[in-house]
């Protein structure tokens, strides 16, 4: 590190405390940022699934008013998927991609620390929706039309939320996409990055290219609640149906703007603990690219039953299942990675390998949904709900954990406690499934999403959810206490803790990682 | 100044993303309250607003500062590309919205609402494009595009052309041209502002063509609305860039800003022929 | 935390899923669809078991594969990692296999769905209204025509806030079933007054959005007689988990008698729409059409929702002059959960106006005609 260093040099001018963390422009720190942001809006939003859990654990109803079950469920999946999961992967990604291609920063670190600002200011917009008259929106995350008309003030809030969250998505997306694109050491070539790098890539165009509808399904939302418009209702030539079309045009993408970096942590993480080079990587980034396309034509199979033209159905469907072939793909390969390898099983891995299981489990009951005729039965029942949280929690969120763990030493240069990271591994694993497997059966037999109350004959299923849940959530407690004893006390970690991973980040810089990480950018051979 | 600063130039810690973030925390707060009645609204949006203003200009101008100081290599130069490319494909996905929707209503939901089905509850309605929904009850005349949007479309397609022969000048190093090209763009871009307010004017005073009025003003008026908006922005821009020429920024091998408003008036262009001919045509 | 902690925390979480699990299983729950009643719905449950097969071989298949590796090729048992990390043959093989799979699901996927979608040559047709919180039906064409009627949810708020035991088929009970013959072909035409609701009988195979402005069409033949419950299944606000759905399938014969008896009752709840009423009649008759159409927002003490709702109690609107009051119910306030209540007749509108302009605080005192109601329709 003892390279020319003339323009970041003056390092009087770094404020300390609070300030350093408002004002910088160090891909370190904002990753550091966007992480812990994502984990509190974890807890939050975890709050309000216990809330839902609480008041399902019975018939009838015992603790909350249905209006404000609505609000805690439309909460609960906002603050959830651009809360916690998004923010989650754009902080490894902070992290990470600089450091794994071998470049100093990412490009535009001033806009870096606008894209991470902008989501305490859309949080307190979120939050405080549940503090004015009226409540926060009670639509659901879909906020479908014409009920978003019906709502009060709360619903303006949630709107304005959603630009600020798109505009945060989108100035970090230009970044990644500008350094991944311009900033790679030389000899780095786009078919040589770590696989982490190339999904979010291709996450990146997902994001810039589908935010921006999102934003204007909300902006027409407005504009019919205050402006006169007539964009969602039929009086006036309008359709609600539209709503539904714009916003799963943007809609199903961002499931895989979840799902996407988390294939790319997985892709770290098997090959580390396998000992044995990502098996078919040029195979994994055409399926990762395949999947990113395929993901514009499928948005109506959540439409099954709107009353589309049976072409339309049909078209949707086979659109749809044909994304199973390059996810297949990816699974595949992640099994030939592992095949003959020399497996061991550190935390990380374990959660590597929770998700495989039940992201492929989730993927299939994705299946059976995409069957138009079966969606008729399911769909907006809890088997939708079963389905999503199999792939967005233990598909997107195990695969934050794994990074985390994977990470951690090179982040903090301190080794987690292993036999606590393999307990919460078990505890979540465990807990997850009671939460969640269940569902699939109330779905089935018939249970609406979005209820606050329900038939007698669904009870036992549910209680047994509502006890995962809480189970699940007090699993994470011991999360936050693994993460916090290793920044206070864990054991000093190697430059290369893990004999396997062999990306720049651990070949080429000490552990911890330096404030700096490439000032030089090194040479790939 | 040189062109190969021989490092990528990483900024020092800053205060104005935050500032922005609060900024556009007080205006949405600020229009909440303004569309909900609330008296103190539009004083909060109008000071998140000067924020805003301040921010984006402080903030900018220390990038200028830096750019002319030579502190960005040809690496930095390509980034700034690749940022802005992007940027403005993002906001072709916007108005893809607003297109969408449109294509949506003339195609399937104003044809649905007159279907035989569709009788059962609006016995009365003719669905013929341009349409205000089955309960409109008033008259109201759609915009017709051989006047004003006609005019308006060749002030833009010239200020484009206008434009580029700017940038052949900057290339050239020939200055005093340069800013002669510039400011009859802006003037082009002008016109066009006023024209379309003015077009605004008639249609809510002799159209009966308002935002409420059905599907078709609402597309119609969000379409165009939102494209003022950003030829607002694009004139903005270009002042800016001129009142750089005229302080001597831009060198006829580094002078990305110049391009970076350029591209964006070109977007602005081709998002007007799209209106012109399927908000105004046909 | 010692080892000994962690394991024993493991330990008693596993131990409490297993035994949720058993308790789960012991008893008879409803694991999989319904097979149902229509061909739709059986249909759906063949594919669906099917497709389940297929996914569970390649589950099966892959994971085998998998656990064999974590078995056999863990470093733990001194396995040597290979080094390969590509063979274009094995990769082109299993991105060929699952999509000739996938043809292989999609086509019994459209044989089922192609015969779901056949609505042409119905028997009989209904049309389904969703309002927020209830169902309305009409039945346009058959035998029946010409009835009409509002479904609403049955069980008490009582049952629903613990303060009665709860029924045997809680929530999902309504006034008014949705009677149709048995063998017949019942075509719907759903549609919504409001927001978007969701007609939704599993047992019929049957979900169809009723989207507000718009008609869409589904049907069913129902071949066993008998009583089926279904729920709401689109979002439409506070009481979206409080409007069932109920089709009671009858023989011929009974539908036939059913027919005639509602014949007879509409013919007796007509009211004559001149005749002057009396404060305290129209009042009790008021508080009826109430609690079956505004209570839901207005609540029964009139006071609304903090909020959301106004109260109707001290209300400007409802102690000033009727005609505003009737203008407002007639045509409803576009933009808001206030819809229009001009589906009501003459006589119900003006009891209800009179019983909230002489309830709670409120102190009128003139009752409203029927006759006002009508002058002030378009
Ligand atoms: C991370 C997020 C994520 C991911 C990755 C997916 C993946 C998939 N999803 Fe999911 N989905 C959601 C998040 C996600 N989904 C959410 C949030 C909703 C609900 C939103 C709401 O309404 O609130 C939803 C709802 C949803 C619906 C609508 C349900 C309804 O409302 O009625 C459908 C219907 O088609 C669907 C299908 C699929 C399919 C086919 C995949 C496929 O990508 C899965 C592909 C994977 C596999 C198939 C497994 C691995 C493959 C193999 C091992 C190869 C061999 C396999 C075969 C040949 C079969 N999803
Ligand atoms: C990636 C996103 C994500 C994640 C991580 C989760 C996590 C969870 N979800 Fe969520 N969910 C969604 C996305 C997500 N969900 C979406 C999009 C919807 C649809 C919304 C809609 O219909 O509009 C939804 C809907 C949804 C429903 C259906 C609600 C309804 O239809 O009315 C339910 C019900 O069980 C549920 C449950 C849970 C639970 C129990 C968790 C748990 O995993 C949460 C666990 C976390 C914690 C509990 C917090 C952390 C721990 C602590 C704070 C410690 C303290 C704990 C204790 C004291 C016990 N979710
Ligand atoms: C789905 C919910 C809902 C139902 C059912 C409903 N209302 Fe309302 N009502 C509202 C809402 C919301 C408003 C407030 C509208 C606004 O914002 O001005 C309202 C306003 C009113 C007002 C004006 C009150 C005021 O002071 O502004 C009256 C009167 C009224 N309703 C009467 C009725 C009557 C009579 C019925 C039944 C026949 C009824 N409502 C059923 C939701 C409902
Ligand atoms: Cu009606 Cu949900
Ligand atoms: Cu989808």
């Amino acid at each position: 590190m003892t390279s020319v260093q003339t323009h970041h040099g003056d390092h009087a001018h770094h404020p300390a405390g609070v300030m350093r963390w408002v004002t910088t422009t160090n891909h370190k720190d904002i990753g550091t940022l966007y992480l812990w942001f994502s984990f509190a809006m974890f807890i939050v939003g975890g709050i309000m699934a216990l809330v839902i859990r609480a008041e399902l654990f019975q018939p009838g109803m015992q603790i909350v008013q249905p209006e404000f079950f609505n609000q805690m469920t439309t909460l609960h999946g906002l603050i959830m998927v651009f809360g916690a999961i998004m923010p989650a992967f754009v902080g490894f990604a902070n992290w990470q991609i600089p450091m794994m291609i071998g470049a100093a920063d990412m490009a535009f670190p001033r806009m870096n620390n606008w894209s991470f600002w902008l989501l305490p200011a859309a949080a307190v917009l979120l939050v405080s929706s549940m503090f004015v008259p009226g409540g926060a929106a009670g639509t659901g995350w879909t906020l479908y039309a014409p009920l978003t008309v019906q709502m009060g003030p709360g619903m303006d809030l949630t709107i304005f939320a959603v630009h600020i969250l798109g505009m945060s998505s989108i100035l970090g997306s230009i970044n990644i996409i500008t350094t991944v694109l311009n900033l790679r050491a030389p000899g780095m070539s786009l078919m040589r990055m770590p696989m982490f790098c190339w999904t979010w890539l291709i996450t990146a165009y997902l994001l810039i290219a589908v935010m921006p509808v999102l934003a204007g399904a909300v902006t027409m939302t407005l504009t019919d609640r205050h402006f006169g418009t007539s964009f969602f209702s039929a009086a006036g030539g309008g359709d609600p149906v539209l709503y539904q079309h714009i916003f799963w045009f943007f809609g199903h993408p961002e499931v895989y703007i979840i799902a996407i970096p988390a294939f790319g942590v997985i892709s770290q993480v098997i090959p580390a603990f396998a000992r044995k080079p990502l098996f078919g990587y040029g195979s994994m980034v055409y399926a990762t690219a395949s999947i990113a396309i395929l993901s514009f034509i499928v948005w109506a199979h959540h439409m099954y039953t709107v009353g589309m033209p049976i072409t339309g159905q049909l078209y949707f469907m086979y659109a749809t299942m044909l994304i199973a072939v390059p996810t297949g793909v990816k699974v595949f390969n992640w099994v030939a990675t592992m095949w003959r390898g020399s497996l061991s099983f550190e935390t990380p891995m374990l959660f590597a390998l929770g998700f495989l299981f039940l992201f492929t489990l989730g993927g299939f009951s994705g299946l059976i949904l995409s069957l138009t005729a079966v969606d008729v039965q399911v769909h907006d029942t809890y088997y939708v709900v079963a389905h999503f949280h199999y792939v967005m929690v233990a598909g997107a969120l195990f695969a934050a954990f794994a990074g985390v763990y994977f990470w951690l030493p090179k982040w903090t240069g301190r080794m987690y406690d292993e036999r606590l990271g393999k307990a919460h591994f078990w505890l979540t694993l465990v807990f997850f499934n009671m939460t969640f497997f269940v569902q699939h059966f109330l779905g089935l037999a018939g249970m609406p999403r979005r209820i606050p109350d329900y038939a007698l004959q669904f009870t036992e299923f549910n209680q047994i959810s509502s006890i995962g849940a809480f189970g699940f959530g007090l699993s994470q407690l011991l999360f936050l206490y693994v993460v916090l004893k290793t920044i206070r006390s864990g054991d000093r970690a190697a430059q290369r803790p893990w004999e396997g991973a062999d990306s720049l980040e651990w070949t080429h810089l000490p552990t911890p990682a330096p404030y700096h990480s490439f000032e030089t950018p090194p040479l790939v051979k | 100044m040189n062109q190969s600063a021989p490092n990528y130039y990483l900024p020092q810690p800053t205060r104005w993303p935050v500032v922005g973030s609060v900024a556009l925390l007080l205006m949405a707060a600020g229009a909440v309250m303004w569309m909900n009645g609330a008296a103190a609204g539009p004083w909060v949006v109008a000071i998140g607003a000067i924020a805003l203003a301040t921010m984006i200009f402080r903030w900018f101008g220390q990038v200028a500062g830096e750019s002319e100081a030579g502190r960005f290599n040809r690496q930095v130069d390509a980034s700034f590309r690749w940022g802005m490319s992007w940027f403005i494909f993002s906001e072709v996905m916007f108005f893809a919205a607003f297109f969408g929707a449109l294509f949506y209503v003339r195609v399937l939901s104003v044809p649905d609402l007159g279907s035989i089905e569709s009788r059962l509850l609006w016995p009365e309605f003719n669905s013929a494009w341009p349409s205000a929904g089955p309960s409109f009850t008033g008259r109201f005349t759609p915009m017709a595009a051989w006047g004003i949007p006609a005019i308006n479309t060749l002030l833009l397609l010239s200020s484009g052309a206008t434009v580029t022969v700017a940038h052949w000048r900057l290339k050239e190093n020939r200055r005093g041209p340069l800013s002669l090209w510039l400011l009859l763009t802006i003037v082009l871009g002008a016109t066009f502002l006023a024209l379309q307010a003015w077009e605004y004017g008639h249609a809510y005073s002799e159209l009966n063509l308002k935002l409420s009025t059905g599907v078709y003003g609402a597309t119609f008026f969000m379409l165009t609305g939102f494209h003022g908006f950003h030829v607002t922005i694009g004139v903005i821009m270009l002042t800016v860039i001129l009142f750089r020429c005229l302080a001597g920024h831009f060198r006829p091998d580094h002078h990305f800003a110049f391009e970076a408003v350029s591209w964006y008036w070109h977007f602005v262009d081709v998002v007007w022929l799209l209106l012109f001919i399927f908000v105004y045509w046909i | 935390m010692t080892r000994r902690v962690a394991s024993r925390t493991i330990g008693i979480g596993i131990g409490a899923a297993l035994a949720a699990f058993a308790g789960a299983a012991a008893a008879a729950y409803q694991w999989n669809l319904a097979p149902g009643v229509t061909r739709s719905s059986q249909g759906v449950y063949d594919l669906h078991n099917i497709m389940m097969g297929i996914i569970l071989v390649i589950f099966l298949a892959v994971f085998g594969v998998l656990s064999y590796a974590i078995y056999a090729h863990r470093k733990s048992r001194g396995h040597q990692a290979a080094q390969f990390h590509e063979n274009t043959t094995v990769e082109m093989i299993w991105t060929v296999i699952p999509f000739f799979i996938l043809i292989t699901m999609a086509w019994p996927a459209t044989k089922t769905l192609l015969a779901m979608r056949d609505s042409s040559n119905p028997d009989l047709t209904v049309k389904v209204t969703g309002y927020q919180w209830k169902w309305g039906y009409d039945y346009l064409k058959g035998e029946g025509e010409g009835i009409s009627f509002m479904s609403v949810l049955a069980t008490t708020p009582d049952q629903i806030y613990g303060n009665a035991p709860k029924s045997e088929h809680y929530l999902l009970e309504v006034d008014n079933r949705l009677v149709v013959p048995v063998g017949k072909k019942v075509r719907l035409l759903t549609t919504a007054n409001d927001v978007i609701h969701s007609w939704f009988v599993p047992e019929l195979g049957v979900k169809q959005d009723a989207n507000p402005g718009f008609v869409r069409d589904t049907f069913f033949r129902a071949e066993r007689e008998g009583i089926y419950r279904g729920q709401c299944a689109e979002l439409c606000g506070k009481d979206h988990g409080f409007m069932p759905v109920v089709v009671e399938v009858v023989s011929a014969e009974k539908y036939a008698a059913w027919v005639a008896a509602q014949r007879a009752r509409m013919a007796a709840a007509a009211d004559d729409p001149n005749k002057k009423w009396e404060l305290a009649e129209l009042k009790a008759r008021g508080e009826k059409v109430y609690g079956q159409n505004c209570v839901a927002c207005h609540q029964a003490n009139g006071q609304g929702v903090k909020g959301a709702f106004p109260a109707l109690d001290g209300s400007k609107i409802v102690n000033g002059p009727a005609q505003g009051q009737i203008a407002l119910v007639l045509a409803g306030k576009p933009g808001t959960a206030m819809a229009s209540f001009k589906q009501l007749s003459d006589t119900e509108i003006a009891a209800v106006i009179t019983y909230t302009r002489n309830s709670w605080g409120n102190k009128a005192g003139d009752a409203v005609q029927p006759a006002d109601v009508k002058a002030q329709r378009k």
